[in-house]
């Protein structure tokens, strides 16, 4: 069964195409990663999902309810983790989730119980009782988290789950994740423009590219998609051309140009193939100011569906 | 009903939040003290115009000042709206069942609670310096009353306006821009009599006149119960229309999301 259901939204605003027809489907209790840069529109998908704003056309269920005609539904089977936190920074952690736990219709000693054993289970238990103000970033978006999954929730909603933790902190929430789809049988759509993250935690993920989805698959599909592996070359200047041509000549596919001076080209066998490609530069008189080779990974992905280096585009947005 | 429960969860939420913060409440109770205890003994042989149905400026000023401090209470109350939109934790229980007319009547509810202890407050140290209430305990309700539905009217409005610009330095620029003129078009401070007479014809449609004339007529001999009861009236229907224009611009707020 499909846990989410999105089919051709579209959403303007102002001059801004934030959605350009975005489509996919999540299977039940998978881990589902939208991965694009910032701006690409994976947030606003988010909010059209989980009721915060309405798409202009197209449509979109969640656990089977239609999010624009049965939004209460949708509601009490979604836990949403917002970009920016949203908790109660005058409350303490207990105090936010009994508060969340009762406008979901929870009460009592099941209320009580829950928000113990999620205090628990996302690690702040010593800090229940101390106002959130004073907690630590990591700390904080435990809480969003537990905040997310008070009243059970079949489908949760992560958005940019670990922006602003340091590498450290960001490791243990994949963990943290990993842990939580598998213990309380989530069905998670998560958006991240970290590759890594996307790689670590998804089960099937969609690249998304100005309010478009551009593939979708496992990050291991994906990877295939390429074939090979990515050979660089670096050269100095005014030889990339005359590369270019003496890669192709030797049976590397030359893909890209990076920075102007970088060739970037598939190969079947990568190892295999570099002492062949390096005499063969060095016999046409290109000087070769460094080399690498790669195993395909989502950055290449990404580079290859939208022509577009992921770094780059996502520190320009 | 969900509303009515919604709107006490997160009423306690922001009554426990405020008591975190005590230094708050004594803070907003300087004011009115220095008005109560400095300025009712400046001004207190300007009973000697006459018209002001007591000898004792202090106790014409009481019930007023009760008034005056919930209505400047609730210009500010939109400010705990605006604080909640920015750190989104609006938008968190958007994402869940919570009604939607909870969110905006809690901070109302807050605001009206603030304005009933800050009320029972004021009437204590009035006692202490010799203020009598004529009609007694149900005197004591009715300023309470009183303060509690003019902090409701406004609050509505200042949650209204939170909602539509979501900027506290228009908050403040509003507050300050209707507060001093309606307390100067109002009986807060003066007799009626003693009032220029377009202003006595503009005070009639103030609100805050409204209350502080129902606080003023139990506390002086010679109450007229109708009086009282048809000021409350009219404030209690102010407080129906300015709470039903914050929810219809909270759903103005929701559509811009």
């Amino acid at each position: 069964m499909e846990a989410i259901f999105v089919d051709d939204l579209r959403k303007r605003y102002g001059a801004v195409q934030a959605l350009d027809g975005v489509t996919f489907h999540v299977r039940e209790g998978e881990v589902f990663g939208l991965l694009g840069p910032n701006g690409a529109g994976k947030s606003t998908t988010v909010r059209v999902l989980v009721t915060l704003t309405h798409a202009d056309t197209g449509a979109a269920s969640v656990g089977g309810h239609d999010v624009r005609r049965e939004q209460v539904a949708v509601r009490r089977t979604i836990g949403y983790v917002p970009q920016d936190s949203g908790v109660d920074q005058f409350g303490t952690g207990r105090e936010n989730l009994m508060l969340q736990g009762r406008v979901q219709g929870m009460s009592g000693r099941a209320l009580r119980d829950r928000a113990d054993e999620l205090l628990h289970l996302v690690g702040i238990a010593d800090a229940a009782d101390r106002i959130v103000r004073n907690y630590s970033g990591g700390m904080r978006r435990r809480l969003d988290i537990a905040l997310g999954l008070v009243h059970r929730p079949r489908v949760l909603f992560l958005d940019e789950p670990t922006t602003g933790l340091d590498p450290e902190a960001r490791v243990a929430m994949w963990e943290e994740v990993s842990r939580l789809a598998q213990a309380e049988s989530l069905t998670i759509l998560l958006t991240t423009h970290y590759l890594e993250e996307a790689d670590q935690l998804a089960d099937r993920l969609a690249i998304v590219s100005q309010g478009k989805v551009v593939v979708e698959g496992t990050p291991t599909e994906l990877k295939q998609l390429l074939s090979g592996d990515a050979v660089q070359v670096e050269v100095e200047d005014g030889a990339v051309e005359r590369a270019q041509s003496v890669l192709a000549g030797v049976g590397a596919r030359p893909e890209q140009v990076l920075d102007g001076r970088t060739v970037v080209a598939r190969v079947d066998h990568g190892g295999r193939a570099l002492p062949g490609i390096l005499s063969a530069l060095e016999s046409a008189g290109v000087a070769v100011a460094s080399v690498s080779v790669s195993r395909p990974s989502l950055d290449d992905v990404y580079l290859h569906f939208t022509g577009r280096d992921f770094g780059a585009e996502d520190r320009a947005a | 009903m969900n509303v009515v429960r919604h709107t006490w969860f997160m009423t306690v939420r922001q009554g426990r939040n405020l008591m975190r913060e005590p230094i708050w409440i004594v803070l907003l109770l300087v004011q009115p003290m220095v008005w109560l205890i400095l300025y009712g003994q400046l001004f207190k042989n300007v009973t000697k115009l006459g018209g002001f149905g007591t000898g004792s400026y202090v106790t014409f000023l009481a019930p007023a000042i009760v008034v005056m401090n919930a209505f400047f209470g609730a210009t500010w109350s939109g400010m705990s709206m605006i604080n909640d939109l920015d750190h989104k934790v609006v938008e968190r229980f958007l994402a869940t069942p919570a009604s939607r007319f909870a969110i905006v009547l809690s901070q109302i509810v807050r605001s009206a609670i603030t304005a009933a202890i800050q009320a029972i407050i004021i009437l204590l140290v009035a006692l202490a310096l010799g203020v009598r209430i004529h009609t007694g305990a149900l005197g004591w309700i009715v300023i309470i009353l009183a303060g509690v539905l003019v902090n409701s009217s406004f609050a509505g409005i200042s949650q209204a306006i939170a909602l539509l610009t979501r900027r506290e330095a228009t908050m403040i620029a509003v507050a300050n821009f209707i507060g001093l003129p309606l307390l100067f078009l109002s009986t807060t401070m003066i007799a009626r009599s003693q009032m220029p007479g377009w202003m006595q014809t503009v005070a009639r449609f103030n609100p805050v006149d409204w209350g502080v004339r129902a606080a003023r007529e139990v506390v002086l001999p010679g109450t007229s119960w109708s009086t009282v009861g048809w000021h409350l009236l009219l404030l209690l229907g102010l407080t129906a229309l300015t709470a039903a224009w914050a929810t219809s611009t909270f759903r103005t707020y929701q559509r811009s999301l």
